[in-house]
C-alpha cells in the first residue's frame, strides 16, 4: 500500500511553474531517491510531501487520506513524518534539547524522552556531544543532529534533502553509514533527494529522475542507469556517448544504426527508418592498437583528439567519424602509449549500445 | 561654576546618605516604569508573534503604523489620557486621574508601539528556517512561535529594556496625568523639572545623576545582550 501518493501535484513561485503534474506512489518501507540536477524541483517536491507548502495544484495523500485541505490533517500527517533539510538549522540549545524537541511537542513523558534521545544519539554517534550547544557543531555533526532529531519521533516516513551536500568525504561516508543502518534496522520509508547519482544507486530501491519540475522516469536504479528513457535522463545519469542516427538495417533483434555514415550494431526493437539515439557508456568501450584483438561487433578506427585525467582514469576523446568518449585506466593508457594524435581502434559490444527514440 | 560644583557635592551627599526623599522618588519612578513595561511585555510578546506569524490584508500597513508610533510625543499621549480620565472625561468615573495608576496607563500607551514594533522586527530577523524546522518536526503553530521567540530571546529583552528606558525618562506624560504630587505621583523626571524651576539645583542634580546612572546600567545591560 502506498504510504504517500501525489495526484497531479504542481507548484508555482511568483507565476513561475517549478513543479508540474507529479504523480508518485511511495510504498511503505521503500527507499525512494529523487535524482535530478540543482534547481530541478527536488526540494519543492519534498516540501510539498512534508506539507510545509500548499501546492498550486493537485493533492497529497498520506495513508490514503487527502491531507492538503485541512490544517489539522496536515499537522497530524506531519507528525508521522520527519524532514531533514539540505542546510539543517539547529536551535540555540544543547544537542540533547534539540533532539528532544519533537518529542516534547508531542507531549511525551520525561523518562520516555530521555530514553529515546539517548538511544538515537548513540545511533548517530553523537552521545559525546549530548550537552554541547548545538550551534558550536561542525557541518557533519550538525547534519547528524538533524538526522537524530528526525529519527527520535520514530516517523513512518523520513524525507531527506541532499543529506550529504556540502560535506567532506569522511562526513559523507559516516552519514551514509548511519543512514544504511537506519534503513536496514528500522524498515522506515525514505524519500531522499540527491544530485549524487551514485548515492541514489547505493541507497535506493527505486529512483525517480526529476528535471525542470517534471518526473521523467521512475524505475529501479539498474533500469534508470542502463535504460534511460530519453536524452536528458541519459545525459544526467552519465551516458556520455549519445549518438544521433537512423536505423538502417534490422535482422532478428540486431539493428545497424547509421551514425554519420558509420554503422553501429545494437540490440534493439526499433524498425528500419526510425530516428534513434545510440547510448554507449564510456566505460563499455575498449581501445586497442589493432583491430584483430577485439571480438566485439562494433570496432571503429579513430584518432585520439584529447586526453584528460579524471582521478585514476583517463578520459579520452576519439574521432571515429563520430565523437566517442572512452574511459581507460591510467595503467592501460601507459601500456598502450596513448597520446593525442595516435590512431587506435575503439570497440564495444552490440549489447553495450542502448537505443532510445529521437523525436527531433 | 561654584554653584554647579556645590550642587554636585550636595547631590553626591544626598545619594550616598540615601536621602529618604531621593530614595522614595527613585523607587516610585522605577515601580511605575517597571509595571507599565511588564504589562506591555505581556501584551506585546503574544501580539507581536500573532502579527508576525499571521497573514492578513494590511499587515505591512499595520507594522508601518506601529513603527511610526515609536516617536509618539509624550505630551500627545498625556493629552489623550488626560481627556479620557479627567473628571469630565469618558472614563472619569474611575477617578484615577493624578494617581500612579493613570501614569502606568499612559506609559503603556507610550511604550507599547516601541516594544511591539521591536519584537515584530526581531521575529522578522530570525531565520525562517527555524520555524519551518520546528513545523517539520511536528510543532503546532504556537509551538513554532515559541521556539522562534526563544531563538530571539536576547533581542526581545533588548526591546523591553529600551521600552523601560523610554518610560523612565519621559516627563510630559507624568506631569500632565500624574500631577507631580509630592509623596504620591512625583517621579525622577517631574521632580527634576520642579526642583530646577524652584532653584533647588542640588536635589535636581542628585535626581539627574540617579537617572543617568540608571541609563548607564540599562546601556551596559543592552551592550552585554547585543554581544551574545
Amino acid at each position: 500500500m502506498a504510504v504517500i501518493e501525489t495526484f497531479n501535484l504542481g507548484q508555482e513561485y511568483g507565476g513561475r511553474c517549478v513543479l508540474r503534474d507529479v504523480n508518485l506512489k511511495i510504498q511503505r518501507g521503500e527507499v525512494f531517491a529523487l535524482i535530478g540536477p540543482t534547481g530541478a524541483g527536488k526540494t519543492t517536491l519534498l516540501r510539498l510531501l512534508d506539507l510545509l507548502e500548499m501546492p498550486a495544484s493537485g493533492k497529497v495523500y498520506f495513508g490514503g487520506i487527502d491531507v492538503t485541505s485541512s490544517r489539522h490533517e496536515r499537522l497530524e500527517a506531519r507528525r508521522r513524518m520527519s524532514f531533514v533539510q539540505q542546510k539543517p538549522v539547529v536551535f540555540t540549545m544543547s544537542v540533547y534539547d534539540n533532539v528532544a524537541c519533537g518529542l516534547r511537542w508531542r507531549k511525551e513523558k520525561h523518562e520516555v524522552i530521555r530514553q529515546k534521545v539517548d538511544d538515537v544519539l548513540e545511533i548517530v554517534a553523537m552521545s559525546d556531544c549530548r550537552d554541547r550547544n548545538a550551534k558550536t557543531l561542525s557541518g557533519g555533526e550538525t547534519q547528524r543532529v538533524a538526522i537524530a532529531r528526525a529519527l527520535t519521533t520514530q516517523p513512518e516516513v523520513l524525507l531527506l534533502d541532499e543529506l550529504t551536500a556540502n560535506l567532506d568525504p569522511v562526513s559523507i561516508s559516516k552519514i551514509e553509514e548511519v543512514l544504511a543502518h537506519i534503513i536496514g534496522e528500522q524498515k522506515i520509508t525514505v524519500v531522499m533527494a540527491t544530485h549524487d547519482m551514485s548515492q541514489g544507486q547505493r541507497l535506493a530501491g527505486r529512483i525517480g529522475v526529476i528535471m525542470d519540475g517534471e518526473i521523467l522516469q521512475v524505475g529501479s536504479p539498474n533500469e534508470v542507469f542502463t535504460l534511460p528513457k530519453n536524452r536528458e535522463v541519459a545525459e544526467f545519469v552519465g551516458v556520455e556517448n549519445i549518438l544521433a542516427g537512423v536505423v538502417a538495417e534490422k535482422e532478428s533483434g540486431l539493428v545497424t544504426i547509421d551514425v554519420n555514415g558509420s554503422g553501429i550494431e545494437a540490440i534493439s526493437d526499433y524498425e528500419v527508418g526510425e530516428r534513434v539515439y545510440a547510448l554507449i557508456r564510456p566505460e563499455e568501450i575498449t581501445l586497442t592498437l589493432s583491430k584483430d584483438i577485439s571480438s566485439a561487433r562494433n570496432a571503429f578506427p579513430g584518432k585520439i583528439v584529447k586526453m584528460a585525467l579524471v582521478g585514476q582514469l583517463i578520459r579520452i576523446e576519439v574521432d571515429c567519424g563520430f565523437p566517442l568518449l572512452v574511459l581507460v585506466t591510467k595503467r592501460s593508457a601507459e601500456e598502450l602509449n596513448l597520446t593525442p594524435g595516435k590512431l587506435v581502434h575503439a570497440s564495444f559490444k552490440a549489447s553495450a549500445v542502448r537505443t532510445i527514440k529521437r523525436w527531433h | 561654576m561654584d554653584e554647579l560644583w556645590q550642587g554636585l557635592v550636595k547631590a553626591a551627599q544626598l545619594i550616598v546618605s540615601f536621602d529618604p526623599e531621593v530614595v522614595e522618588i527613585t523607587r516610585r519612578s522605577l515601580a511605575i516604569s517597571a509595571t507599565s513595561c511588564s504589562i506591555v511585555t505581556l501584551i506585546s510578546i503574544p501580539l507581536g508573534s500573532l502579527i508576525h506569524f499571521s497573514r492578513f490584508p494590511g499587515k505591512r500597513g499595520l507594522v508601518s503604523v506601529i513603527q511610526t508610533l515609536f516617536s509618539l510625543p509624550t505630551v500627545a499621549v498625556g493629552l489623550l489620557v488626560f481627556v479620557l480620565f479627567s473628571r469630565a472625561g469618558p472614563l472619569g468615573e474611575l477617578d484615577i486621574i493624578f494617581t500612579p495608576a493613570v501614569m502606568v496607563i499612559g506609559q503603556v500607551i507610550l511604550v507599547m508601539p516601541l516594544i511591539l514594533g521591536l519584537i515584530i522586527s526581531t521575529l522578522r530577523g530570525v531565520d525562517k528556517a527555524i520555524s519551518e524546522t520546528a513545523i517539520s518536526l511536528g510543532a503546532s503553530r504556537l509551538q513554532a512561535a515559541v521556539i522562534t521567540l526563544k531563538e530571539a530571546r536576547y533581542a526581545v529583552v533588548t526591546a523591553v529594556i529600551m521600552g523601560f528606558g523610554r518610560a523612565l525618562s519621559e516627563v510630559g506624560l507624568a506631569l500632565m496625568v500624574g500631577g507631580n504630587i509630592k509623596g504620591f505621583t512625583r517621579t525622577l523626571t517631574t521632580a527634576i523639572s520642579l526642583e530646577t524651576s524652584k532653584g533647588d539645583i542640588e536635589l535636581a542634580l542628585a535626581l539627574g545623576i540617579i537617572l543617568l546612572l540608571i541609563a548607564l546600567v540599562i546601556n551596559i545591560t543592552l551592550n552585554r545582550l547585543q554581544q551574545r
